[in-house]
């Protein structure tokens, strides 16, 4: 009995040792993830190509990749199918009455492009292109975009440095509340505004209807 | 034995009626609002002097319905989509049903979906959580762990940017739930992330989180350091029981009164940097594109906004004589203030009454009651928040946005009453 008392004891101590060696860690849950791990689910990159797995592909050698994987949706040469989106096209549209925001005329970075398609693309088959075959794809998209030449080889040494058309067509910061009263004081009576009826969802007839 | 064949009776009855009915509305013209198929019809035999049949005979015992569903006659009380809106049901958005509720709490069951690669199943046993990048210890926590640390319990609406987004134009989809339902309210339970990040310690340098989804779509935002510290929420429940699949089962970032997106669900990491990352979430999408081309970035709050649920284009009135109006108001800014409401497209304008629990960021609800005698009605709502800012009016935003920007409409919508009591979305000018 004082046997077992003693050994309890003696755990106890080791165990409170322990938590003492971790004292920096205030509730001691949790535990040291391993560079294998993170290594595993770290896949972002950043537009300054930190992150940008090792790795290269040209527009010529991705052209074959992007037909079998990604033309059924985006179209042979970007420009999309059904409601799928275009990846290019659209320059020179952004300040128009309909904009067209593709990859190529829209996205300010290249980085992002590698990060989306790697981490979600293809549609359903996420994360299962290899490293190349992403930059081949990167690559094809720029190139049908006329942003890179068709053998300009792209890779994780200068992604980061490609720019993109739109780089600059960015606001920061956010610079709401943007409308005049913002004072809490409203018009209570009698204001004057407008209450001509000038359209009507109903008119529209695009709301779907109860089966 | 007169029992079940009473039953059997009843049931078969109810069959028929129901038939009927569906049968009738599939060759006549459906109206704009959904209806209740079944409580349409009043029976003259369960009405006074009669007893109705559930006076007289026994209901469903306590092993019948082990999960409680809302009553056979709430059946129109769902989450409806608009399928032309998107290309795939993976990656698309329903709407909550904001009209058929009320209160603050929004169902678990009609919390408005929206999903970039659909719904992830996770076992909560494979659940992982992964702090790494400018943290003195990158960590992994499992759910058991996280649930370990200290506890929050808290209110928060979460509404997608896009919310109201196919309105800048003009008046394009008849629902308040089409046009505002992008939007619910819960109480969620979890660990704040100022706790969290005590046991990984931070560096310095950090300034910026990545959040990334474990979906398909591995769904990821920046977000900046202070707001992580400020008041988001590793949450793993909402309103008391473990989060919906579809909201991020088992567990999702809670991101109090900033646009839905970036309240990633299914989360498996948090990554800390000293920039942000310029995700496709926040440089191809969320981002509010002006008449000059430019388009503003990082534009995370949501603006104060409000709606009248009833009466709306799925709320008719139907009867002359007192009515109770009623809506929502909500401002990322914090506590609704004051909220106003004109029946005369803006003209004149009366203060509804808020009913508490008036949070910060969270869905108030207020009502106010009204004499309806017939005559044409321009409905509006007006919500003001404590930091005083007003809801604004659509021409107000427009001129400086345009209407290019899809997000952050946050106008004042107006109902038409017509005299027939029909309701329907306009937009004045």
């Amino acid at each position: 009995m004082s046997g077992l008392v003693r050994l309890l004891s003696f755990f106890l101590i080791i165990f409170l040792a322990n938590t003492t060696t971790a004292s920096d860690r205030k509730f001691n849950l949790g535990q040291i993830a391993t560079l294998e791990e993170v290594a595993g689910w770290d896949i972002d990159v950043r537009p300054d190509g930190l992150g940008a797995p090792i790795g290269s592909g040209t527009a010529f050698s991705g052209e074959e990749i992007y037909a079998e994987v990604c033309a059924a949706c985006h179209g042979d040469f970007g420009e999309g199918a059904d409601r799928w989106p275009p990846l290019v096209g659209g320059e020179g549209s952004l300040a128009s009455h309909d904009p067209e925001k593709t990859s190529t005329s829209y996205w300010p970075y290249a980085s992002t492009i590698f990060d989306y398609i790697y981490r979600a693309m293809p549609y359903g088959e996420a994360q299962s292109l290899s490293h190349d075959e992403t930059y081949e794809i990167v690559a094809y998209i720029l190139y049908m975009g006329d942003i890179i030449e068709e053998d300009f080889v792209l890779s994780d040494k200068n992604i980061g440095e490609i720019e993109m058309p739109n780089r600059d067509g960015f606001l920061l910061p956010d610079p709401r509340p943007d409308i005049m009263n913002t004072h809490g004081d409203p018009c209570m009576s009698n204001c004057q505004v407008s209450t001509t009826i000038i359209g009507k969802a109903r008119d529209i007839d695009v709301t779907p209807e109860d089966e | 034995m007169k029992k079940n064949k009473k039953k059997e009776v009843s049931n078969h009855k109810k069959f028929n009626r129901r038939d009927l009915i569906i049968g009738a509305s599939s060759i006549g013209a459906i109206s704009m609002a959904p209806k209740n198929l079944l409580s349409e019809e009043t029976n003259p035999e369960n009405l006074p002097p009669n007893l109705p049949e559930w006076t007289q005979y026994l209901g469903d015992g306590v092993d019948v319905n082990p999960y409680g569903m809302p009553s056979e006659y709430e059946g129109h009380v769902i989450r409806r989509n608009v399928e032309w809106l998107t290309a795939s049901a993976e990656s698309s958005v329903n709407f909550t049903p904001l009209q058929d509720l009320e209160g603050i709490v929004t169902p678990n069951g009609l919390c408005f979906e929206r999903h970039h690669g659909g719904v992830s199943v996770i076992n909560p046993q494979d659940f992982r959580l992964m702090i790494n990048g400018l943290v003195d210890r990158e960590m992994i926590f499992t759910l058991d762990d996280l649930k370990r640390f200290p506890q929050t319990n808290k209110f928060y609406f979460l509404e997608c940017a896009a919310n109201g987004g196919m309105e800048w134009r003009g008046s394009q989809l008849n629902g308040c739930q089409y046009t505002f339902g992008m939007v619910h309210n819960v109480q969620y339970t979890g660990v704040k992330l100022s706790d969290l990040l005590l046991e990984t310690g931070l560096k310095e340098k950090a300034k910026w989180v990545l959040a990334e989804g474990s979906d398909s779509s591995g769904m990821t935002r920046s977000i900046p350091i202070e707001k992580i510290l400020d008041d988001c929420i590793i949450a793993w429940a909402m309103n008391g029981e473990a989060l919906r699949p579809e909201q991020g089962y088992p567990a999702r970032l809670v991101v109090p009164g900033w646009e839905g997106n970036m309240w990633v669900k299914w989360i498996r990491r948090l990554e800390f940097g000293d920039k942000p990352y310029m995700t496709r979430e926040e440089t191809s999408k969320y981002t509010d594109l002006l008449t000059s081309g430019k388009a503003r970035m990082f534009t995370w709050v949501m603006d104060a906004k409000s709606v009248i649920t009833n009466p709306s284009p799925e709320k008719p009135i139907l009867s002359k004589g007192l009515h109770q109006l009623r809506g929502l108001a909500w401002s990322g800014r914090g506590k609704i203030k004051r909220v106003d409401v004109s029946i005369d497209g803006g003209k004149n304008w009366k203060t509804a009454q808020l009913h508490s629990p008036v949070l910060s960021k969270s869905l108030t609800r207020f009502t106010l009651p009204f004499e309806w005698n017939g005559e044409e009605l321009l409905l509006q709502s007006r919500a003001i928040d404590e930091t005083n800012y007003v809801q604004p009016t659509i021409g107000e935003l427009q001129k400086i946005r345009g209407v290019n920007s899809i997000y952050h409409n946050n106008s004042i919508a107006t109902w038409l009453v017509s005299k027939n009591g029909k309701v329907d979305n306009v937009r004045l000018g």
